[in-house]
């Protein structure tokens, strides 16, 4: 039997998107992508849930010391998308379309590079109570 | 009596801003709230209606009946909209949640047949913030 332990935080953080591609035009768009495609937004609140999974530090029991994890998250990500608007407000979706599937993407990437590669990171974000994505897929 | 409430939701954009404020004021009083580029939540509703069971239904008021009701004049209205400016009834009005929850039943309650009494809208922002409104 592995060692290792899965721990989760969960944060979350509201925000205003759209969903449009710039290479189709207006009717595809109202197509594929319905009423995510308002070009005036509309919003969620998103549940984010970061998890890691390691072998316990011997010294203190922890797998990661889930202040610090929620202290990463909110530095790196919450404050970056909580109140904002996805498409006019943050760089990263500036050329890329804020879906949930891209959004666990993005966060993943940017907390992949803030913690320790020994230690496995998965992504789950809540778009609403009913729809959830995972990153990556397992 | 009985109250039987129907639950619905909807996700939307808004932002909390005053516009006889400065951009300052705006944002001492509302902070990120006042994001000039919007925000937005899951919103969920909950419509509470007050009455005796019908003898021969069982039923206070049939809720798919609710449902519909609810969807045709509310959820359609806000759904994926932008509040300050995609909404007819809101238009000229600060989009709190006590605001909105005030003319939701301001929109919903003309449309109950007159055999059923509107008790209570609650109003979720977040899972953490509410709101309710009885009416009075």
């Amino acid at each position: 039997m592995s060692d290792k332990v899965s721990v989760y935080r969960k944060e979350h953080f509201n925000a205003a998107h759209r969903l449009n591609n710039p290479a189709w035009d207006e009717a595809t768009n109202e197509r594929v992508f319905g009423k995510c495609n308002n070009p005036h937004f509309h919003g969620h609140n998103y549940e984010l849930i970061v998890k890691l999974t390691g072998i316990p530090d011997p010294a203190t029991g922890y797998v990661y010391d889930m202040k610090k994890l929620s202290e990463l998250i909110h530095e790196n990500v919450i404050e970056k998308f909580d109140h904002r608007n996805l498409n006019e407000d943050t760089e990263e979706f500036k050329e890329l379309n804020p879906s949930a599937e891209n959004i666990a993407i993005v966060i993943y990437n940017i907390l992949r590079k803030k913690i320790d590669a020994a230690l496995d990171l998965h992504i789950r974000l809540y778009e609403t109570e009913r729809n959830f994505v995972e990153y990556p897929a397992t | 009596m009985v109250y039987i409430t129907r639950i619905e939701h909807f996700n939307a954009a808004h932002k909390l801003y005053n516009p006889d404020w400065s951009e300052e004021k705006n944002d001492e009083v509302y902070g990120r709230c006042a994001n000039k580029n919007w925000h937005g939540h899951n919103f969920e509703l909950y419509v509470t209606l007050k009455g005796e069971p019908d003898p021969s239904t069982g039923f206070v008021f049939d809720v798919k009946k609710l449902s519909i009701i609810v969807k045709e004049h509310v959820i359609e209205r806000l759904d994926h909209k932008n509040l300050n400016v995609d909404v007819d009834f809101m238009k000229g009005k600060l989009c709190s949640i006590e605001n909105l929850v005030t003319a939701i039943w301001n929109e919903l309650e003309p449309h109950l047949p007159a055999e059923v009494q509107l008790h209570c809208l609650k109003l979720y922002e977040t899972p953490r913030i509410f709101v309710e409104y009885y009416g009075d």
